[in-house]
């Protein structure tokens, strides 16, 4: 075993040392009615070339969306990924660090991280976030925790139209909190400010998704605003990509604002690990979940840096902690961190005009209806002649995956087809999938 | 910023410092196409305030950063309850793949055979370490697959018309546990340890009763030591109609020596990113995996991954399930390296679990007569130490001494945990570690305690050979500066 140093003669001194015999000997505080004495029945093992083949074979056995040309998102998205984040991903001492306990030995994590608070707390106009959380779907669950400490209600709303995952997993998480869970149904395609705010009577918070998981750009603003009015903490679910050109939920009167970071930095990966990310105002910084790093002074009067405000976590607080989390994801957010250096100010304005600018083009090229009437950031929903599921099958022979069916998710969608365009996509591709989609729906 | 020698490993600007307007690296694809005007409120009216830099700028500061960390990579990192082992550098090769990062995860079952086959196969190989026959791989850490398992729990109970409100937890259990009771929304009793490191069964007996949900335990426990009235506890449980949760935390100590399931635990958590060597990537990302019983099998989350003779695929139909706890089917990558990892040991695995208890229990017969011993058996895995001694005699704590072992080139185990022992020093060596490293931190730690005799001034102020002194830390709590204040904005500042 190559990731084992001790020698025979290691292990005879070291047994000798210890003043045992053998090493079973040092299992025998184990009750003989729970020890195990056959060996484990699993799979045979392999040497590290023949692990290395035996991977590259399972791996050559997916269908992954670089074997075609994929317009495939609905939650996880297909933005390049540039060559800098390999600078976090690939350093030892970040990859086999853990969570810096001892900040003597981690400033590099720790300063990284207060990076990282920054640029989402710049991309999201909120003044703290947490140094990440597991993926966008739990750090809706969290944002539900922080609401049932700041309000006496126990109900939550959802927007119909925030991805359906995420709902999912609120729902989920909603009983332990005491919580009712209400959706609000969208309206073709967006959720109406007046339903919204007639659901948000005696709500915690209100949760929606700004561009909505049906590809449309809601009234954000009118949104935050009805659950201002009724008392709720309006939570906002965003795409760190588009929040270039789109405003930044702290400037239209949200609470919180979320999501999943995957879209700017992480691989689609089959699903992760990603990293979530959860920003708020200063109001609520006492009752954050998770780990958050704060600037302080060493003896020298040195900058540095630190894990701050932990009475409110579960190593000191236990029961009364405002989460239970303790590993996150730190090591996605960092390359979230160094993509969203690399693209800069102006980087991230340009991708997000080409989605705006590609989404378009796809609306307008796409020999389909729109199956909504409202603007786009980089998805488009259009209404399929056939069930989206056969058209996606049949573009899909000529080498095309032209989207995702939402009927997977909404009752009476199944001829519903969301396309989904980042800026990896040209022109000719959308050129492709829309002689393509024609022959597929004819 | 002073020029001096070392100074730049000493303060390394903010990436937001080093930037200048103007500069960029990133240029993206912008295709000959109007772009589409956003309606008023919509429209960003400030653009963020990002770094903007050029590449080596970028790479140059990465590196620096990575230059003022220490991981295992680093150096010998005996964090305790962390199992910071060697991370296999093909496993990062593996998960980079093409067919596994690129891959889509709302992919057809059929696009993604190989791997769905990765996670059956991972799953199989967990439950038969567990001993209980049904995984789960959806939870995305440790804390997050306690959760599940309570939220398991509520639903076995609820199932059977059975109201049940109460957890026990031991005084030795790491905070996510009575966390992770309290946001499942379950009351918290706790159960003590008696004085061989053990549950102590009469305490136990007189607060488990017909509103008991169940326990929840690590086991070893935190202390390094294993339960040897497990079998007692469990019956205690299960006489009251009540369900055992097994913490995976300290797992690393007991593969293919003795199964969770055997002891009588009905739910199990593993942590993919201790036992299995998923690199803990400086606080994530993990992977919490859950093993149950046949009993509990019809609530695990949804999807499932499961097998029809040779095609594997995602079950959605789970009218009993508590539902998602997380997007998708688990993190992904996770899975691949800590597939990875099992399949380089095969059936040998459990010569992990032997040599990470040898080489504790070599450390701590040389370190036990320099240091305090509350617990004077073998350990497993990992044990604790106490500082008391050099407390009581030189006033040098468990501090001191994790901040001097900094300057002997070690990363300090974790202090002041478990809760029941003063100055507490919990050391976990793993098994990747070659008996020179192990001496090299003993012969440390003994150093130490003669500096403590010696020159307690030099411990006080440990460390010295960072790039920092200690930290003000009441200073960053009480006034929080949790983002950098750009220059316009002095509110933030203060």
């Amino acid at each position: 075993m190559g990731y084992l140093s001790l020698t025979d003669a290691d292990r005879a001194e070291m047994l000798a040392a210890i003043g045992v015999s053998s090493v079973d000997e040092l299992f025998e505080q184990v009750p003989p009615g729970v020890r195990f004495d056959r060996a484990l029945d699993v799979l045979p093992a392999l040497g590290e070339a023949q692990l290395a083949r035996h991977l590259e074979e399972l791996a050559a056995k997916n269908v992954h969306t670089g074997s075609e040309l994929s317009f495939l998102g609905a939650g996880i998205y297909d933005h390049y990924v540039p060559s800098v984040a390999d600078v976090v991903l690939s350093r030892g001492e970040f990859l086999t660090a853990y969570t810096p306990y001892q900040p003597e030995m981690s400033q590099g994590t720790l300063q990284a991280i207060f990076e990282f608070q920054t640029v989402i707390c710049e991309l999201t106009g909120m003044d703290v976030s947490n140094a990440s959380g597991y993926d966008g779907c739990t750090v809706a669950a969290d944002a539900c925790f922080v609401a049932r400490h700041v309000s006496d209600r126990r109900k939550v709303v959802l927007a119909e139209a925030l991805n359906p995952q995420v709902r999912q997993v609120v729902k989920t998480y909603a009983p332990g909190f005491g919580f009712e869970v209400v959706e609000v149904a969208h309206e073709g395609g967006v959720t109406d400010p007046e339903v919204l705010a007639a659901a948000c009577e005696d709500a915690a918070a209100v949760f929606f998704q700004q561009p909505n998981y049906l590809g449309c750009l809601e009234d954000a603003p009118a949104l935050a605003a009805a659950a201002n009015d009724a008392g709720a903490l309006p939570v906002a679910h965003v795409d760190l990509m588009s929040l270039g050109v789109l405003e930044a939920p702290g400037a239209y009167g949200c609470a919180i604002a979320l999501g999943e970071g995957q879209s700017a930095g992480n691989w689609p990966s089959y699903g992760g690990p990603h990293y979530g990310f959860l920003a708020a105002r200063m109001d609520y910084v006492r009752r954050m979940p998770g780990r958050i790093v704060g600037e302080t002074l060493d003896e020298d009067g040195r900058r540095a840096f630190v894990l701050t405000l932990q009475t409110r976590e579960q190593h000191i607080r236990r029961e009364k902690a405002t989460s239970n989390i303790t590993t996150n994801q730190t090591l996605l957010a960092l390359a979230g961190l160094a993509t969203l250096s690399w693209l800069g100010p102006e980087g991230l304005r340009e991708v997000g005009e080409t989605c705006l600018a590609l989404s378009r083009y796809v609306r307008e090229r796409v020999p389909l209806e729109p199956a909504f009437d409202h603007g786009a950031f980089k998805e488009v929903a259009f209404r399929t002649p056939i069930p989206a599921r056969e058209v996606i099958r049949r573009s899909r022979q000529s080498g095309v995956n032209p989207g995702y069916a939402l009927g997977r998710d909404y009752e009476g969608m199944d001829d519903v087809l969301l396309v989904a365009v980042t800026e990896k996509r040209s022109v000719e591709d959308v050129d492709r999938l829309a002689a393509v989609l024609e022959e597929a729906c004819a | 910023m002073s020029v001096e020698p070392g100074s730049a490993w000493r303060e390394t600007p903010l990436i937001f410092e080093r930037s200048r307007p103007g500069r960029r690296a990133g240029r993206p694809p912008r295709p000959d196409l109007p772009v589409p005007e956003l309606p008023d409120g919509l429209k960003r009216a400030r653009p963020p305030r990002l770094p903007e830099l050029a590449e080596p700028e970028i790479v140059r500061h990465f590196t620096a950063l990575a230059d003022r960390t220490f991981g295992v990579d680093t150096g010998f990192y005996p964090l305790g309850s962390c199992t910071m082992k060697h991370n296999p550098r093909v496993h990062e090769r593996a998960a980079s793949l093409p067919g596994f990062r690129d891959l889509h995860p709302h992919a057809d079952d059929e696009d993604a055979q190989g791997a769905l086959e990765l996670m059956w196969h991972l799953q199989a190989m967990l439950a038969e370490v567990a001993g209980l026959p049904a995984v789960t791989l959806q939870p995305a850490a440790g804390s997050q697959g306690e959760l599940t398992g309570l939220m398991l729990m509520r639903a076995y109970f609820s199932d059977r018309g059975e109201e049940r409100d109460t957890i026990i937890t031991a005084d030795t259990a790491h905070g996510t546990n009575p966390a992770s009771v309290a946001m499942a929304g379950y009351q918290l009793a706790k159960v003590e340890t008696d004085a061989r490191g053990n549950l102590d069964l009469e305490d136990l007996r007189g607060k488990v009763n017909e509103r008991t949900a169940g326990l929840m335990l690590t086991n070893p426990s935190t202390l390094g030591l294993f339960d040897e009235g497990i079998e007692d506890v469990a019956r205690i449980f299960h006489d009251a109609g009540a369900l055992l949760y097994y913490d995976g935390a300290n797992l690393n100590a007991v593969v293919g020596r003795s199964r969770p399931g055997d002891m009588g635990f009905d739910i199990v958590h593993y942590n993919l990113h201790k036992t299995f060597s998923q690199p803990h990537g400086g606080g994530g990302p993990g992977g919490g995996p859950v093993a149950v019983r046949d009993t509990i099998e019809p609530y695990l989350p949804s999807p499932a991954v499961v097998r029809d003779g040779d095609v594997f695929r995602l079950d959605h139909d789970r009218p009993k399930s508590i539902g998602r706890v997380r997007g998708f089917a688990g993190p992904f990558g996770v899975f691949v390296r800590s597939y990875a990892f099992m399949r380089a040991y095969g059936p040998d695995l459990r010569e992990m679990s032997d040599v990470a208890v040898l080489n504790a229990n070599y450390v701590l017969a040389r370190l036990r007569e320099a240091y305090d011993l509350p617990y004077d058996r073998l350990c497993m895995h990992e044990f604790v130490l106490s500082a008391r001694n050099l407390k009581r005699e030189h006033g040098i704590t468990a501090l001191d001494v994790a901040k001097r072992l900094m300057d002997y080139g070690i990363h300090p185990p974790t202090v002041y945990f478990p809760l029941v022992v003063p100055e507490a020093l919990m050391i976990e060596p793993t098994e990747t570690e070659p008996k020179e490293r192990l001496d090299h931190f003993v012969d440390s730690m003994l150093a130490i305690a003669r500096e403590a005799a010696e020159s307690p001034e030099v411990l006080k102020e440990a460390p010295h050979g960072r790039p920092v002194r200690r930290l003000d830390e009441v200073r960053a709590a009480k006034r929080p500066i949790l983002r950098y204040a750009f220059d316009e904005d002095p509110a933030l500042v203060d």
